[in-house]
C-alpha cells in the first residue's frame, strides 16, 4: 500500500478512491475481506480515524459491510456499483475537462477525433 | 480522562518561558505540539511530566493536580532529551528496569523492536550513537503503556528509514492499544497526516489548538498567472503571497470563490506551510 498522497485533496477522499480502484482491479475481491483499519493506518503512515473515515464512505455507499467480530468485507456487487457511478462521471470527469483543454490549446474537433483514434490504436483495439 | 493545564506560567530568570497556558490533551488522541526552537515546547511537557513545576497555575491528570500526584508517574512517559538511566548501563538491563517500573512494560515486545531496529542490547547506553540513542528510548515510550505518552522530538538524529519505522510503529502501537500521545517535532510534513489535533506555541502562549483538519479547513491556495491572482484576492483575507516569475501563489482564509476564473487552480492548505506563514505573520506583527 503505497500511495502518493496529493496535497491538493484530503487523505480520507484519496483512501475511499484507493479502496474503490482496488476493487474495480479486483485486488479486492467481492465478498473478500479488506485489512483493517490498522493495517491502512500503518501502511499509509495516517491517523487511523482519517483511515476509519475513508473506509466509512465505502460503507455508507454499501460497497463494503462490517462483519461483526470479524472485519471489513466487499459487498457483493460493489464492482458493478462502481463501475455504474464511474460511468456517469465519465463525462463530466474526462469528457468536458478535454475539450476545455482543446479549446485552449486550439486543438479542433477533427483533430480531437484523430487522436481518439490513434489512442485505440496504441493501446492495442 | 485528560490532561489539563490551567492558566500555567514557567519563568527562566528574564525569559517567560509559559505565559497563562491553557490546553488540554484528550483521551486517545494524537496531538502535535508545534512551535520554534524556544517556544515553550519541552517546558510544557516537563511540567506536565512532573520534572518541573509551573510558577502559577496547575495542571490536571485524569482530574487530579500534577503536583501532589505519586501516580502521576505511572499515568505518564515522557520521551525527552535526557537519558534517564546510566551511562554504564547495558541496554538489555535498561529494558528489563523499564518493565520493573512500569507494570505494563511489554518487554518481549520491547526487544523485538530492538532487533527490528539493529539495535545491539548488549551496548552500554552512554557508547550508543545519537540515532541508536534515539531509538533506544523510543522503544521504551512506546511499550511502557502508560495512558499518556508525551513524545519530545521523538525522531531526533534518525535517518529516513527509522523514522519510517517509527511512525509505522507508533500506529501499530496507537491502534492496538489507545493512549493519549503528543509529538513535538520539526519535521511537520512527516507528521501532518499523523496528528489529529494541532497545538501550535509561540513565545509561551498557544497560538491555534484545534482538530488538524479543521485547522487546515480555514483557508485554501490559489495559484495562476500574477495578474489574475493580483484580481483575484483583491479585497479577500490574504495570508501570504508568493511569486516565481510570472507564476504567483496566494495563501487566503474562507472560502473559495466559485465559479473559479479558468487560469487559476485551487489547492489546499498543508500544515507546513500553514505553520511557516503563521511564524512569518507573527514576525511581522511583533517586530
Amino acid at each position: 500500500m503505497f500511495i502518493n498522497f496529493e496535497e491538493n485533496r484530503p487523505i480520507f477522499l484519496q483512501i475511499a478512491e484507493m479502496l474503490e480502484d482496488s476493487i474495480l482491479s479486483g485486488a479486492y475481491a467481492e465478498e473478500s475481506q479488506i485489512p483493517s483499519i490498522t493495517d491502512f493506518a500503518v501502511a499509509c503512515k495516517i491517523n487511523p480515524a482519517t483511515a476509519l473515515k475513508g473506509v466509512n464512505l465505502l460503507v455508507e455507499d454499501g460497497l463494503l459491510y462490517k462483519k461483526r467480530g470479524l472485519g471489513m468485507f466487499v459487498s457483493a456487487g460493489a464492482r458493478q456499483k462502481i463501475i455504474k457511478r464511474r460511468m456517469d462521471d465519465f463525462y463530466l470527469s474526462y469528457i468536458m475537462p478535454l475539450l476545455a483543454e482543446a479549446e485552449r490549446l486550439g486543438v479542433e474537433r477533427g483533430q480531437i477525433q484523430e487522436m481518439i483514434e490513434r489512442g485505440y490504436a496504441d493501446h492495442g483495439n | 480522562m485528560a490532561i489539563e493545564l490551567c492558566g500555567v506560567s514557567k519563568r527562566f530568570k528574564e525569559t517567560l518561558a509559559l505565559d497563562q497556558v491553557n490546553v488540554s490533551f484528550d483521551e486517545a488522541k494524537i496531538y502535535g505540539l508545534l512551535g520554534n526552537n524556544g517556544a515553550g515546547k519541552t517546558t510544557l511537557m516537563n511540567i506536565v511530566a512532573n520534572r518541573l513545576y509551573a510558577d502559577q497555575g496547575q495542571v490536571l491528570i485524569d482530574g487530579e493536580p500534577v503536583a501532589d500526584l505519586d501516580r502521576a508517574l505511572s499515568k505518564v512517559y515522557l520521551l525527552g532529551e535526557k537519558n534517564l538511566y546510566g551511562e554504564d548501563m547495558r541496554v538489555k538491563k535498561a529494558l528489563a528496569a523499564a518493565a520493573h517500573f512500569y507494570p505494563d512494560f511489554e518487554l518481549k515486545r520491547a526487544l523485538a523492536m530492538a532487533k527490528q531496529f539493529g539495535l545491539n542490547i548488549r551496548k552500554k547506553i552512554g557508547s550508543l550513537s545519537t540515532g541508536y540513542a534515539s531509538i533506544f528510548k523510543l522503544i521504551i515510550a512506546l511499550n511502557v503503556n502508560t495512558p499518556y505518552l508525551l513524545l519530545d522530538e521523538p525522531v531526533l538524529g534518525l535517518d529516513a528509514q527509522h523514522r519510517d519505522s517509527f511512525y509505522k510503529l507508533l500506529l501499530q502501537k496507537y491502534a492496538e492499544r489507545p493512549c493519549t500521545i503528543v509529538i513535538s517535532t520539526h519535521l511537520i510534513a512527516e507528521v501532518a497526516n499523523l496528528i489529529e489535533h494541532t497545538v501550535i506555541i509561540r513565545d509561551g502562549r498557544i497560538l491555534e489548538n484545534r482538530p488538524t483538519e479543521e485547522l487546515l479547513a480555514v483557508g485554501y491556495t490559489i495559484s495562476g498567472p500574477a495578474a489574475a491572482v493580483d484580481d483575484y484576492i483583491a479585497g479577500k483575507s490574504l495570508l501570504s503571497q508568493s511569486a516565481l516569475g510570472g507564476l504567483k501563489t496566494a495563501c487566503l482564509t474562507g472560502r473559495p470563490q466559485t465559479p473559479l476564473p479558468d487560469s487559476l487552480e485551487l489547492g489546499k492548505l498543508n500544515l507546513q506551510d500553514y505553520f511557516i506563514q503563521l511564524m512569518n505573520r507573527e514576525e511581522h506583527d511583533n517586530g
